[in-house]
């Protein structure tokens, strides 16, 4: 297959945003344009699965920008999982779109469904960029093209909620990211992603990598490592699906993927373990985890709870990863599929409450599961796999972190994946009780969300158990990112 | 041989057209006959920037008197540059301009835009062009007195004063230029920029010759607007004609931040003046402040012209600040900036013409709901914005890449971080935009009554210069290759 190719992946889904808004009078048109360009980007970015298994890493420079840097795409194993994991969900997340904008007659639809779109093309370009620059480029993207999905409903409210959001995402990205890359060009000569990193020996010896690690890792923000993760309860403000594909796969994945790319391909996992003074971003890590399960605990509207619940999960990516050990790379790599499908399954369930029901408490949703079985079922499915209960795809890379922890013999990490795990069960299991359990408070009568809704978070809730049995290509993927030396 | 006399022509026919615009009073005449003129210079300018590609260095010698002691036109790969930047601007302002005008000025008075108009294209052209220093203050004074005619013409009452304001410190500015030409006179015999440039080299700089150069850099620092001398700046920009706005704004600060870089560089390159004097670090710290202060007040304006008048003040402190220190990066940065600056400041004020063309002096109350009403015209001011900001895709982004590069190579990582923080600013101005543009809660608010179709020339013209602050963010060969060129040339000036 021509590498040329590889640029496509982030075409297919632009050409679909053309056709998307050509055909705005036509809204059933528009909506099946957008569920077949989901499909065939999928089906585009699976067709790499075998040759990258083979250990191929195609490279397609598609210009140069500035003398010595281009706009530079390649496959490796951890882009590929990334881009394989966005684009399965889009189909799932656009078939609930369509339920979801139609039942709650949301204004200006083809606006969502570009913006969407491009938002997607812009998460393969970080999954494939084979420099700093072109993920950064496309990070930025990505960040401005989600900021009209945030603010959709055009209130008071989402416009506050898009100030933040787009405040704390480009003034992290600038003041920081920017920043480290230039230093990095600086320092080393090069922007591209090198397995084993592109500090030399001498360099390592400097406190400069050090520096420059704290910078990449506030810089993305999407990552939603405290003190930068206020923006994602803001965007909560946005439609459902939005803060389920975008807030819960997308966007936060591809802060999380940004962090594990540069640590393991900018300053590679072996050096890391070599110098001291990189296990900080283990103790903010183990914080932020704690700290946004905390808040979680608190929230009385799900959306929040959950979105608190994300940025708990999203370091747990970020406190794997940084305990610098091959299995434990592999466990983050795998949690960031784990999280997606559980996450988004939970977001499913918030929007198909809300659009049934139009409640967004914790606290009113008694007895919810007699009148919204399947969506509950679904909900559970999804909380306890993010608590980490067999047979569910979240058990799968709770285990390999675990394993990571005693591998690298840190007890601080095993100390706070029990602590989490304790404080997932009980911002979960409640409101799986109370749904179950409680009798029905004189709430309106109604039934399941429209057929679309339903399909979708069934989908994304059997996935959730079926990858737990399914799981060996994912884990030769994982164990291809960072190899055993 | 034509190709010979080109250093000549660039000036010469925008000169010459000047006066036969008055002699057909006729609005389209007038206008076709500045967009001949405008057209052809563009071409002379390609012309002369490829010679100087192959040739390098060209010198003319006006009536065939040789230099020192006639006129000598030089063009190097600095000012050949420059000469593209405005002359193409010039010409695609011009072909942009008909409509819009027509809205803004009374038909009978267009003569005399298209009269000043042609001398001010003349007066930067030959400010930019010439080797000799008087000839520099003549032009200069040509550029400056047409632009008072240009800013005056505006349709508001204010014009008249902020073309006063202007006539004001733009007087003294070109007052104390004249005096630093005439001190380095008086201390050298000559007036030949190069002859100035090899004399002073082998001089030490006494009290004379320093305070030429304190004239010359207050004087010039005048004109490019640099904080806090940029008082003129914002009323000039907001009043003035759409067409004149966009065609200044691009332009006329650039062509003074040239003669800044050919003086400091070239004319006391060998005194070593950036190791020996504070010029960097005055330099250096008036653009820092002009970054914050003026991106700042900007956020805090009504108008809208008037707050990228502000930006502009900001944007000419990120090209200063290149200038202030004298490495092969920083230069870049700088004369990238002038480039990608000139194009996004042309773009946006274009943009704003199309407002202005439909809804009258664009304002914040007046904007509201502008992304309904005019989706297009909003969407590319908010690329522009980006390109403002210096987001990755856009020409601003080389630019600031640069720049940040510049630093850092010095190990100045808090300037760099400054840098980056003051382009936060920007965000929260171009937002303020964004906000009012499309976020209309109420619509009552909402009082936008379109005029009619926006006409086809402004359309495409306007399209062209957005397309460019993408172009230049992707493809850098011609933009970055030139600059770093010409820091190349400039740097050389400093070390024979």
């Amino acid at each position: 297959m021509s590498e040329t190719s590889i640029f496509f992946s982030v075409l297919i889904p632009v050409i679909g945003a053309l056709l998307i808004g050509a055909s705005r009078k036509l809204p059933n048109i528009r909506e099946t344009i957008t569920l077949i360009t989901a499909i065939f980007l999928f089906l585009f970015n699976a067709q790499y699965l075998p040759d990258i298994l083979d250990g191929e890493r195609p490279e397609f420079a598609l210009m140069t920008i500035i003398p010595n840097v281009e706009l530079l795409f390649s496959i490796e194993p951890l882009g590929l999982l990334f881009a394989l994991v966005a684009s399965s969900l889009w189909i799932i997340n656009s078939i609930y779109s369509i339920g979801y904008m139609r039942a709650n007659k949301e204004k200006n639809q083809t606006r969502f469904y570009v913006c969407f779109a491009i938002a997607l093309s812009s998460t393969m370009g970080i999954a494939y960029a084979g420099n700093l620059i072109t993920l950064f480029l496309f990070y930025e993207i990505l960040t401005l093209c989600t900021y009209p999905l945030v603010t959709h409903h055009g209130t008071h409210e989402a416009r506050h909620g898009g100030r933040i959001y787009l405040g704390i995402l480009m003034s992290t990205s600038i003041l920081f990211f920017l920043l480290a890359i230039g230093w990095t060009w600086l320092f080393t000569g090069t922007l591209e992603f090198t397995p084993n990193g592109i500090f030399n020996h001498e360099q390592l010896q400097t406190s400069i990598p050090l520096i420059l690690m704290a910078l990449y890792v506030f810089g993305v923000g999407k990552a939603a490592i405290m003190p930068f993760h206020r923006w994602l309860p803001a965007a909560m403000v946005a439609p459902t699906p939005v803060s389920a594909l975008l807030h819960a796969v997308a966007v936060v994945k591809a802060g999380v993927f940004s962090i594990v790319k540069i640590l393991v391909y900018v300053f590679g996992i072996a050096n890391l373990e070599t110098i001291s003074g990189g296990s900080w971003l283990m103790y903010l890590a183990g914080f932020t985890i704690i700290a946004a399960s905390v808040v979680a605990l608190k929230s009385d509207n799900l959306k929040t709870r959950l979105a608190y619940s994300t940025i708990s999960q999203l370091s747990y990516v970020i406190l794997a990863v940084a305990l610098f050990v091959p299995i434990a790379v592999m466990g983050a790599a795998l949690h960031i599929v784990a999280h997606a499908f559980s996450k988004i399954t939970l977001f499913f369930a918030a929007g198909a409450i809300y659009t049934a029901s139009k409640k967004t408490k914790v606290s009113e949703l008694n007895g919810i599961g007699k009148r919204m079985p399947i969506t509950m079922i679904a909900f559970t499915i999804g909380a306890l796999s993010l608590i980490g209960i067999p047979p569910a795809i979240g058990f799968l890379s709770k285990w390999y972190i675990l394993s990571g922890a005693f591998d690298a013999q840190e007890t601080f990490v095993v100390a706070v994946i029990i602590i989490s795990t304790l404080l997932n069960a009980a911002y979960f299991l409640p409101i799986i009780y109370a749904a179950f359990f409680r009798t029905d408070d004189n709430s309106k009568n109604h039934g399941e969300a429209p057929t679309a809704i339903i399909i979708a978070m069934a989908s994304t809730g059997i996935l959730s158990i079926a990858l737990f049995f399914f799981s060996d290509q994912i884990i030769s993927l994982g164990y291809q990112i960072a190899p055993a030396y | 041989m034509l190709s010979s006399q080109l250093p000549a022509l660039q000036v010469v026919i925008p000169l010459v057209a000047a006066p036969i615009c008055v002699f057909f009073r006729n609005p389209r005449i007038a206008w076709l006959i500045a967009l001949i003129a405008s057209s052809l210079t563009f071409m002379v300018s390609i012309g002369l920037f490829l010679q100087v590609q192959q040739l390098g260095v060209i010198s003319y010698e006006m009536g065939n008197w040789s230099p020192p002691w006639g006129i000598e036109y030089r063009v190097d790969n600095v000012n050949a540059y420059i000469l593209l930047i405005v002359s193409s601007i010039g010409a695609l302002v011009t072909a942009y301009a008909y409509p819009s005008l027509k809205r803004e000025i009374d038909t009978n008075r267009h003569y005399l835009f298209w009269t000043s108009y042609l001398l001010c294209l003349t007066g930067l052209l030959g400010v930019t062009i010439t080797g000799d220093a008087f000839n520099i203050f003549v032009f200069l004074e040509i550029s400056s007195l047409s632009t008072y005619v240009l800013i005056a013409l505006g349709k508001s009452r204010l014009a008249l004063y902020a073309a006063f304001r202007y006539l004001i410190l733009g007087t003294i500015g070109a007052t104390f230029i004249v005096i630093g030409i005439g001190l380095l006179y008086l201390m050298t015999g000559t007036l030949n920029l190069y002859d100035l440039a090899s004399r002073l080299g082998d001089m030490d700089l006494a009290q004379p010759q320093l305070a030429a150069l304190a004239f010359l850099t207050v004087g010039i620092s005048l004109k490019l607007a640099l904080f806090p001398l940029h008082l003129w700046l914002p009323n000039a920009y907001a009043f003035a004609p759409s067409v004149a706005t966009s065609f200044l704004a691009a332009t006329a600060t650039k062509v003074a931040v040239y003669l800044l870089l050919r003086f400091a560089y070239d004319v006391f390159g060998k005194s070593q003046i950036f190791s020996e004097l504070p010029l960097g670090e005055v330099l250096l710290v008036l653009s820092i402040v002009a970054m914050f202060v003026a991106s700042t007040v900007a956020i805090y304006q009504d108008d809208v012209k008037r707050m990228f008048a502000y930006s502009s003040v900001a944007q000419i402190g990120y090209i200063t600040l290149g200038a202030s220190f004298a490495s092969q990066t920083a230069l870049t940065a700088s004369i990238v900036h002038l480039f990608n600056h000139a194009i996004t400041k042309g773009a946006i004020f274009l943009l704003l013409g199309i407002v202005a063309f439909q809804i009258g002096q664009p304002t914040f109350t007046k904007i509201k709901g502008l992304g309904k009403k005019m989706p297009w015209t909003s969407f590319g001011m908010v690329l522009c914005g980006l390109s403002l900001i210096g987001v990755p895709g856009t020409a601003g982004f080389i630019s600031k890449w640069y720049l940040i590069l510049a630093v850092l190579e010095r190990g100045w990582w808090w300037l760099a971080a400054m840098i980056l923080a003051s382009s936060l600013l920007a965000i929260l101005y171009i937002w303020r935009f964004v906000e009012t543009a499309y976020f209309v809660t109420d619509a009552e608010d909402n009082t936008i009554e379109l005029g009619s179709k926006i006409p086809f020339s402004m359309a495409t013209v306007t399209v062209l210069f957005v397309l460019a602050c993408l172009f230049f963010g992707f493809h850098t060969e011609f933009s970055v290759d030139s600059a770093s060129e010409a820091a190349r040339v400039l740097l050389e000036y400093t070390r024979q």
